[in-house]
């Protein structure tokens, strides 16, 4: 996020402000929200659980907010509130529980099933939900999933799906000039609300700007995202890493390390993966790469390997949450080469280039090598030094090429 | 083809000893010695099976017919032949097996794989050979080598299929002896293990007792437990397929001898279309392992279908022959196969694969601390990959006299790879 990577790429003098910023644990709120039998738990279970799609018949309905703590990466800790969805539960959270459930929240993903026969009250309910979120967290990013897409027929999923995301868009926007509105009533009762909600403000300081919650801003948007998903394919982790995008620290350092690696290794793509999820934290193309044809190989590749690793899991017994694999090497004869090797302690990298024996071992030495300059994705680190790694790396690129050609 | 076999098992190269350079040995090996056993036992039961006394000009004439083997998907209606070979052939997610409609008329499928198959799905309501209005040309349906899968339902009262299987064990068995019959009891997902055994009993017996009191004894009759929700179902055809391979033992021995010299702990030979498995090593076998590796053959082919798949610039290939590597692009790879090794995160198990051929890939289990040992291994697959190159560049042509034992010299090894080894990227 902008306010992290600025520091960081700067001169000495914010360093010692950024370093004592990245220490800290940074905890994000992420409200699931949609009606009920909509598949939240579902695609939570799937992605964050490795459950495979056909394991998800056996959940049962979710009672009231279903509390979990993912970590992810070393520097990030996902607070899910999976809401249970049932009408009375959502009465609730707008009502007792308004304050409790909509402060300080960072990401709002909310489902919609698109075989739901009452899509009024759908929106009726998502409108009210939005307009819930913009009064107590207008920095609130918004995630809308067309969910059970896999219900429509194939040729007609682009129509409906464009369909439901101008009707949302509209829904949101009525949404929005109804709260703004109301914004002086609304900013009375928003600066009484800190108080029951201190507990939780105290940790976002440093995200949410509370004081300016009371001094109305005309320009109240929104900033929402729309995805179609399924959990029978890889549309889910589409979603998913887009919204995970967001919420990495750091992301644009992690981007320029990924970019020099790529380079000294002369690769055609990185995919940087997180550990467990195996969703993309972040992804490096050549210039040549980019013209690979498959636009949605990131989440396929997300797909694959988490089949792959519950493949493993079944033969060795050890169970679904734990590492499966260490190294995976293909070489596609005078075509193209690729590995997929564990990277830090929390993620995986792979790594897809051009054949070439010599070009292969050097490129898995230098991306051994380059492990030290990505330790901060596992945890509260010392903030890493602008532009970094790269002069090292071309040399040992050298060394180790001689060394193997 | 013994020539293949030599260089196959001698060359092995004992990963805990220093490398030596391959050498051909005039001596016959244990190894030769071994298959040539091996063979001889194929050939006692080939002849037994011609019991008319009809004088074979070659030793190994297997009832070898003129088109290609054939497979005979037959049953009651609904018991899911279509839905089988839709699944196997087709490679159709089994879940929409629902939306196949019923088969009307025979529907005849030719597959083009490291042999060539005919698959022919007959609709159920038909009686071959009860059809007075039609009938049907038994040898044009039966002539051909084969198997025949028989598939009962077992979710479902199964008296009359099996009454109806033994009358057509009972027709084959009067003038087509050489066809398999192969019981594909199906439908099994969802049925406990304790019923699934029940039920396979009560079929074989049911079925043993009508043969034996027809006077039919040994008919080669054989049962599966299959459902297309899971592996089994590729299971059971790689074992039908398995008997329809011409020399199988010997293919299965160089699957062995390469597991006991590199320690792998089991072997198998995938046909990738379909994931069945035409040959594995003679360690028993165990579903698990057929799993990871059938799933291993997946992954790789989603690999190259996303980064293997589109044409790269001629800038691209310019950059990368020209300095520091100086060399063609198809120079600087080892190996112009698809090649790939994975580490397993417990007890650091490997797994490898190598593509044989545009239809065949090796797959092998290791045992733990093996991948230290990689370089050797790879030269010992490469030996072993070459030997079956040749081993089916031989029986495809259709035991020609260069296949006759006696004719090793005519083998020349050097012809065969340059003729195979061009396309890169086969799949």
């Amino acid at each position: 996020m902008a306010d992290y990577d600025q520091p960081t790429m700067g001169a000495s003098t914010a360093a010692a402000a950024a370093h004592a910023q990245l220490k800290k644990v940074k905890k994000q709120k992420v409200l699931l929200m949609g009606k009920s039998g909509s598949g939240k738990s579902s695609m939570r279970s799937i992605i964050f659980s490795n459950y495979l799609a056909r394991d998800t018949r056996r959940l049962g309905a979710t009672i009231d907010i279903d509390l979990s703590h993912v970590k992810f990466l070393g520097n990030l800790t996902l607070n899910l509130w999976d809401c249970g969805g049932q009408e009375a539960f959502m009465e609730n959270y707008l009502s007792q529980q308004r304050a409790h459930v909509f402060s300080n929240v960072g990401v709002l993903i909310y489902v919609f099933d698109i075989e739901s026969r009452d899509v009024d009250r759908d929106l009726a309910t998502y409108v009210n939900i939005i307009s819930a979120l913009v009064q107590y967290s207008r920095e609130a990013k918004v995630f809308v999933l067309i969910h059970k897409m896999d219900l429509i027929q194939p040729m007609t999923r682009e129509d409906v799906f464009d369909r439901r995301v101008a009707l949302v868009r509209r829904k949101t926007a009525e949404a929005v000039a109804i709260v703004r509105k109301q914004k002086p009533e609304v900013s009375g009762v928003g600066g009484g609300l800190p108080g029951p909600g201190g507990g939780g403000g105290a940790m976002m300081a440093g995200s949410l700007p509370s004081p300016e919650l009371s001094t109305p801003i005309p320009d109240l948007e929104v900033e929402m995202q729309l995805f179609a998903t399924s959990i029978w394919d890889q549309s889910l982790y589409k979603a998913w890493a887009s919204i995970i995008h967001d919420l990495v620290p750091n992301l644009s350092v992690i981007e320029t390390q990924l970019a020099s690696l790529g380079v000294a290794i002369d690769a055609d793509e990185i995919l940087l993966f997180e550990r467990t999820s195996f969703l993309v934290v972040s992804k490096w193309t050549s210039p040549e790469g980019e013209s690979n044809p498959y636009g949605d190989r990131f989440e396929r590749m997300s797909n694959i390997l988490k089949a792959w690793k519950h493949t493993c899991s079944k033969y060795t017994g050890t169970p679904r949450n734990a590492e499966q694999f260490s190294d995976f090497e293909y070489k596609m004869g005078a075509n193209f080469s690729m590995f997929v090797t564990k990277f830090t302690t929390n993620t995986y990298i792979l790594v897809c280039m051009p054949p070439g024996e010599a070009r292969f071992n050097s490129a898995k030495l230098n991306v051994a090598a380059a492990r030290p300059w990505f330790r901060f994705l596992d945890g509260p680190m010392i903030a890493p030094t602008a532009g970094i790694g790269s002069s090292q790396m071309l040399s040992g690129l050298a060394a180790a090429g001689g060394e193997v050609a | 083809m013994a020539s293949a076999f030599r260089r196959g098992s001698e060359a092995l190269l004992d990963p805990s000893t220093e490398p030596r350079p391959p050498c051909v040995s005039k001596r016959p090996s244990r190894a030769m010695l071994n298959l040539h056993r091996v063979y001889e036992q194929n050939r006692q039961r080939v002849q037994q099976n011609l019991k008319d006394g009809v004088k074979v000009p070659e030793p190994i004439a297997v009832p070898q017919a003129k088109g290609k083997p054939r497979l005979l998907l037959m049953g009651q209606r609904r018991s899911g032949k279509s839905s089988i070979s839709s699944v196997v052939f087709h490679k159709l997610p089994p879940n929409e097996t629902l939306f196949l409609e019923s088969t009307a008329r025979i529907q005849k499928d030719s597959l083009n794989s490291f042999m060539e198959f005919q698959v022919w799905d007959f609709p159920g309501q038909i009686d071959v050979f009860d059809n007075p209005a039609f009938p049907f040309d038994m040898d044009a349906i039966f002539g051909e080598i084969g198997a025949l899968i028989w598939v009962i339902d077992a979710q479902d009262d199964y008296l009359e299929a099996v009454a109806r299987l033994n009358a057509t064990i009972l027709h084959l068995q009067r003038s087509y002896q050489h066809i398999n019959i192969e019981v594909f009891i199906h439908k099994v997902d969802g049925l406990s293990d304790d019923y699934k055994l029940d039920i396979q009993r009560d079929i074989t017996i049911r079925i043993q007792d009508e043969l034996s009191d027809q006077g039919v004894e040994n008919a080669p009759v054989n049962f599966h437990l299959t459902s297309i929700y899971n592996h089994s179902i590729f299971e059971a055809f790689s074992k039908v397929i398995q008997k329809l391979i011409p020399r199988l033992g010997q293919l299965e021995a160089i699957l062995t001898n390469l597991c006991r010299t590199c320690r792998f702990e089991k072997a198998y030979l995938f046909d990738v279309n379909t994931k069945i498995y035409i040959a594995t090593d003679s360690t028993p076998e165990d579903m698990a392992s057929y799993e990871i590796c059938s799933d291993y053959v997946d992954v790789i082919i989603d690999f190259t279908e996303v980064y293997g798949s589109w044409q790269r610039t001629p800038e691209w290939r310019k950059r990368l022959e020209g300095p520091p590597w100086e060399q063609k692009l198809e120079d600087q790879v080892a190996c112009e196969w698809a090649e790939s090794g994975m580490v397993l995160a417990d007890a650091q198990r490997p797994i490898m694969l190598r593509e044989v051929d545009r239809f065949l890939a090796l797959v092998a289990i290791m045992k733990e601390g093996s991948y230290e040992k990689m370089p050797q291994i790879n030269m010992n697959v490469d030996v072993v990959v070459k030997g079956l190159t040749e081993f089916f560049e031989i029986t495809k042509s259709k035991m020609t006299p260069t296949a006759v034992p006696g004719g090793v010299t005519a083998v020349g090894g050097n012809g065969v790879m340059n003729g195979h080894g061009m396309v890169g990227d086969g799949r």
